[in-house]
């Protein structure tokens, strides 16, 4: 497979996830009056928020070769700092500080061991996941905290007054634009592209490969932080179990918008899309009373599909490729070859 | 994709802006929908796919049926309070009339909670409460008994096996379970003012009670060790569902005669029960927590009930009234012997 078809190849893809999304949209206003309506979008808006911010940084660092595994519990670790920070005297607006900063320190503790010490993000976050999560419960044991602020509560469950957008959307939309443009029009963004394709030939070419991956795990720590805020106001408490399973999601999310798991390829509207329609798609079945277990069987088999779909496509064209070269071809020399 | 990188933005750009243009058209039709034949209630589990929770909307659909309203099952696969919060948007957004649900996260679920309550959805939790600083999110909790009430409920089950004599002990579960120390404090004075004939084998209740740690084995060898220490023993009460079982299993293995009761699963507690070697043993029933929800969110919703303090409602028969905290509880724990532990050994 070279370069260039499987650059094409995930440009398609995220227009198709762009396409599956306006046919949900479509398909959703048709079969269920609820759903088209503006106090949905904001239902919709808020249920993929946290998703959105983590699945930004993720995408840079799948793009890079790397991966972050424990997003749900750093986020969980900082909404646990904000709580205990809080219930311990801390004015609020110092504890959301104080979770920034302990949002910066898991970025940082994954990116040191990732890059300086040259172990495997996949293992070093597997780790760190756990280790996260064990410390939100020396925090807080089994006491989340509750009757957080009414006012910082508010920006997290009320919609910006006259429209039907949660106060959420002001934060999300920016990043979501600047992500964007880091990704596709900046330096950093070709770097992240040249690391994921071979670090090496990244280092010879003079990105200082290490240094760039350690702050691209430092960031995904603040954006981390930024979602477990959201994340803590919206569900007005601080709890020790908060995200289960949220690192899935976003890595699904972060695949299904064509992001290559195996790191060089991907673009960042192919995400936005992906965690949209994830949200959108959700939504609609929900809305016409479709079994919550088959709401999990439709989403496991949309990540399957935008596994295998690019996958067949290439084997597909390798046969065709083979066939022209020689007339009968065998079960063997059709199979791509990577 | 064929065309410079120019066209390519173009194009990216194109895409973009026709999904917006589709959710714009998409969002201006919106029609309310009105639905007048009876009430539409939300039954909400923790989770779906759980025995127990079956069992609780089992007994939320039977009430339905007698109100004529409909009910529709629904919520997450996993018992997160997130999770349920997508189910609670659902809610608001098909404008159902009553929530009946059992919270997964005490906390979580409130600001959804709310919302609901806001678009004037009346809520019922049934099963699990909300924490108590968030009460005013829902009208009433319906919950199975109050707490003095199962311990003199358990008193009044060995009562009934050692024929009203004979001295007793407890077998509890660790030494700090607030819910445990609870239900044995009202042990005490109810077993003196009751049964006259009856007493503990340390002299008081606190003297008389042994701690299994909710551990199999080590339950198993504090029943030994009151059996060896107190001979006489009559009765033991074990209000925890692994102290129960422990004793039975102990029981039946020594072919001891001391009678055993206390709070069991029923489909652990099933072949103890059926061959004898426990006559009785209680827990809640979530058939008759969803039922008595489902009337107390209609009631709530038709009116005629405010959940304050010393509110009423009626449920089938019986009449249920709120008291302090604004919960509704069903009365005495739900009893399970050899007439009925074949039906609920199968459920949970």
């Amino acid at each position: 497979m070279n370069f260039l078809t499987r650059i094409r190849s995930s440009i398609g893809w995220d227009k198709g996830v762009g396409a599956l999304l306006v046919l949900t949209i479509v398909i959703g206003s048709l079969v269920t009056p609820d759903f088209a309506t503006t106090s949905n979008l904001g239902f919709v808006v808020q249920d993929i928020g946290e998703i959105m911010i983590i699945a930004l940084p993720m995408t840079f660092l799948i793009i890079a070769g790397e991966i972050d595994l424990s997003v749900a519990s750093a986020l969980s670790l900082v909404s646990s700092s904000i709580g205990y920070s809080f219930a311990h005297g801390v004015p609020f607006g110092w504890a959301l500080v104080i979770g920034i900063l302990v949002g910066l320190a898991t970025g940082a503790l994954n990116g040191f061991l990732v890059n300086y010490l040259g172990l495997q993000s996949l293992a070093v976050t597997i780790g760190t996941m756990g280790l996260f999560r064990g410390l939100c419960f020396v925090l807080l044991g089994s006491n989340p905290v509750n009757q957080l602020p009414d006012f910082w509560t508010g920006l997290g469950i009320n919609n910006i007054p006259g429209t039907f957008l949660p106060w959420s959307f002001l934060l999300i939309a920016p990043l979501v634009i600047i992500a964007l443009i880091l990704l596709h029009f900046t330096r950093i963004g070709r770097w992240t592209f040249a690391a994921g394709i071979s670090s090496e030939a990244a280092n010879f070419a003079g990105i200082p490969v290490k240094r760039f991956k350690f702050f691209m795990y430092v960031a995904t720590g603040f954006m981390v932080s930024l979602a477990a805020i959201v994340y803590t106001l919206r569900f007005a408490s601080a709890s020790p179990d908060s995200a289960m399973g949220y690192e899935l999601t976003t890595i699904a999310a972060v695949l299904f918008g064509g992001v290559s798991i195996a790191g060089g390829f991907g673009t960042m509207w192919g995400v936005i899309f992906s965690v949209i329609e994830l949200g959108a798609i959700r939504s609609v079945l929900q809305l016409v009373n479709f079994s919550s277990n088959a709401l999990q069987i439709v989403s496991g088999s949309l990540l399957l599909f935008s596994v295998a779909v690019p996958k067949v496509a290439e084997m597909l064209k390798a046969r065709r490729e083979t066939r022209v070269k020689t007339p009968t071809p065998s079960l063997t020399s059709s199979r791509s070859v990577e | 994709m064929k065309g410079s990188p120019l066209n390519m933005q173009k194009n990216k750009l194109k895409a973009v802006l026709a999904v917006a243009a589709l959710g714009a058209v998409a969002l201006v039709s919106a029609p309310a929908q009105a639905n007048a034949a009876g009430l539409k209630i939300a039954i909400m589990p923790k989770a779906v796919n759980i025995g127990y929770f079956t069992a609780w909307n089992k007994g939320a659909q039977t009430a339905c049926k007698e109100i004529k309203a409909t009910c529709t099952y629904l919520g997450p696969t996993e018992a997160t309070g997130p999770a349920q919060v997508q189910f609670i948007n659902q809610v608001i957004q098909k404008k159902y009339d009553v929530l009946v649900i059992s919270a997964a996260d005490q906390n979580a679920i409130v600001p959804s909670l709310n919302k609901a309550k806001a678009a004037g959805i009346k809520i019922v939790t049934s099963d699990a409460d909300v924490a108590a600083t968030a009460a005013s999110s829902r009208v009433v909790s319906v919950l199975p008994a109050a707490s003095a009430r199962i311990g003199t409920a358990e008193v009044d089950w060995i009562a009934a096996a050692t024929g009203g004599k004979g001295k007793i002990a407890v077998l509890s579960a660790a030494a700090t379970a607030a819910n445990q120390n609870a239900w044995i404090a009202a042990m005490g004075p109810y077993l003196t003012s009751k049964y006259p004939n009856m007493s503990w084998v340390g002299g008081t209740v606190d003297k008389s009670t042994f701690y299994g740690d909710d551990d199999a084995t080590k339950s198993t060898a504090q029943f030994d060790a009151i059996l060896s220490q107190y001979p006489d023993v009559a009765g033991i009460i074990s209000p925890t569902t692994v102290g129960v079982l422990a004793a039975a299993q102990e029981k039946k293995t020594k072919n001891a005669s001391v009678k055993v009761t206390g709070l069991g699963l029923p489909s652990q507690m099933a072949p103890y029960i059926e061959d004898g070697t426990v006559e009785k043993v209680g827990l809640w029933n979530p058939i008759d927590l969803g039922y008595v929800a489902v009337y107390a969110g209609a009631a709530a919703k038709a009116g005629t009930f405010t959940g304050k303090v010393g509110s009423s409602f009626k449920a089938g028969k019986k009449s249920y009234s709120v008291v302090a905290g604004g919960i509704a509880y069903l009365g005495d724990p739900f009893t399970f012997d050899k007439s009925n532990i074949a039906t609920f050994k199968a459920i949970y």
